[in-house]
């Protein structure tokens, strides 16, 4: 495993942009909702640096927090809200956490929005088939934020497990309705339509990195870890829809 | 007569028992016993275990009445792509269940197949209904019961029917006087294995179903809910689904195929 890292093995230097002299193999453990922008990410990166690949683990962010307390060798993990991050620092799992995008919530509909949802508030109509998350999902938190704070009380059909899960059930047309992050509809391409909710409306998502303690690739992990604030990682992230982080 | 096995078939089959069995204790190890009432009696566990309860029962009921006809024609009628519908209705028991809840959205839901005609119509098994999970259930657990059946049908001994039959006994007759109780035990073991797949169902379900308590949320998906929020009650919950599974198939098997 050391041998990979191709004898740079000094820990806790200040993480530099990578380059062409690094090589290795670095596992990211990363929330489903960046599978779009970190599977991008990964070709760019590997252009930057020949000599670096990278490894990724996609799933709920609860489940990597379970994986990771479970040995799970991980060398960077990535999710989609601040407490289950806070569940590895707690357990001194991890390197102090940083955020590195934020994301919004979207109202996804049919192409078109044939039913003429407009915001929010619409998502009480009785004509609507509208699908939610579960509170104990992320999304489905945020989402519960949204509509309480605009009093906005809602009759899901559904609360679904993962955001992919909702979005199959708009794009199958069995749901009219239902809210997702902003980066969901933009990756779900022309299956499903978005309505915006307003910025005073919307709650903000965001999405801590840490490096893992137990890595033997600190320096590969902080690399990617960098390149993500300024970067090809960056530009990947943006292009997919995630907002700086604030 | 008592044989002693080769000494690694010994060691493989205790292979084989501590690779289901570990997990298993890794589970009891990890309950909250303390916890285990509170738990089972709060409301949405409890409304999970029921919904869980009716619709396997469901299932294994739609299970039945369509497959034990299936399974008397693929075992007693010869017709062409006889092997090809064999193999088509076991397909659920190697189909990723997700894939198979997306193909049930394709044919039942208010855009499919079928579903495009029959939305609306009351009883149909529309997605995010309580029907729309027997439906999954059924569609996952029936294999079980056809390929049992048909095996059962097939071992028989026919000529007990030939003979019915020449002592005038009309095929109804000859059906449930005859056949029914020669097969009876496959078919138990076969409707065990069935609803106990169905008890389980947690993909096809949470696809085409969805996920609302009280309505779709079965036990799986409640357990599913709650590993994300607090593991450890959703172990205790594990613990009820697996009690109830391991109970039916023990008892149900030694009271219709004696001791095995």
């Amino acid at each position: 495993m050391l041998a990979a890292c191709g004898g740079s093995t000094s820990a806790g230097s200040a993480p530099a942009t990578p380059t062409a002299g690094q090589s290795g193999s670095v596992t990211v453990f990363a929330a489903a909702s960046l599978t779009e922008a970190f599977t991008d990410d990964r070709t760019k990166l590997a252009a930057v640096n020949p000599g670096l690949s990278l490894t990724f683990s996609f799933a709920g962010s609860q489940q990597l927090v379970a994986q990771i307390e479970s040995g799970a060798p991980a060398d960077v993990v990535a999710t989609a809200d601040e407490p289950s991050m806070g569940k590895l620092v707690a357990a001194n799992l991890v390197d102090t956490p940083r955020d590195f995008a934020t994301n919004l919530l979207e109202i996804v509909v049919a192409p078109g929005n044939p039913k003429g949802v407009r915001g929010l508030s619409d998502l009480s109509r009785a004509d609507l088939k509208v699908v939610l998350e579960d509170p104990s999902v992320p999304a489905g938190k945020y989402g519960r934020q949204a509509l309480d704070r605009q009093g906005v009380k809602v009759n899901p059909v559904s609360l679904e497990l993962d955001v992919k899960s909702e979005l199959v059930k708009v794009e199958t047309g069995e749901a009219d309705a239902g809210i997702v992050y902003v980066t969901d509809i933009r990756s779900a391409g022309g299956k499903v339509s978005g309505v915006a909710i307003p910025g005073d409306q919307n709650v903000v998502a965001r999405y801590p990195v840490a490096v893992v303690r137990g890595t033997t690739k600190r320096e590969l992990a902080q690399a990617f870890v960098q390149q993500l604030y300024s970067g090809p990682g960056r530009q990947a992230l943006l292009a997919r829809g995630f907002l700086a982080p604030r | 007569m008592k044989r002693r096995p080769p000494t690694a078939v010994a060691i493989m089959a205790a292979l084989a028992v501590a690779m289901v069995a570990l997990p298993l204790v890794g589970l009891l190890l990890r309950t909250p016993w303390p916890d285990l009432g509170p738990v089972l009696a709060s409301p949405d566990v409890r409304q999970a275990l029921v919904l869980s309860a009716e619709c396997s029962v469901g299932a294994l009921g739609v299970s039945v009445v369509l497959g034990v006809p299936l399974a008397w024609i693929l075992a007693r009628v010869s017709f062409p792509g006889r092997s090809l519908v064999r193999a088509l209705v076991t397909l659920p028991m190697v189909l990723p269940p997700v894939v198979g809840g997306v193909a049930l959205l394709f044919a039942f839901g208010r855009r499919g197949l079928v579903g495009q005609y029959l939305a609306g119509v009351p009883g149909f098994p529309s997605p995010f209904t309580t029907g729309a999970v027997v439906l999954a259930e059924a569609f996952v657990a029936m294999p079980f019961l056809v390929i049992t059946a048909e095996a059962g049908l097939r071992q028989m001994d026919q000529r007990f029917e030939e003979a019915a039959a020449t002592l005038g006994a009309g095929p109804w007759r000859r059906f449930w006087t005859v056949t029914l109780p020669l097969v009876a035990p496959s078919l138990a073991a076969g409707a065990t294995l069935c609803w106990a797949r169905a008890l389980g169902e947690f993909g096809a379900t949470i696809t085409f179903a969805g996920n609302l308590p009280g309505r779709t949320q079965t036990t799986p998906t409640a357990i599913y809910v709650l590993l994300e929020s607090n593991p450890e009650h959703a172990v205790a919950v594990s613990l009820v689904l697996l009690t109830v599974s391991l109970a039916a198939l023990i008892g149900l098997r030694q009271r219709w195929l004696g001791a095995l």
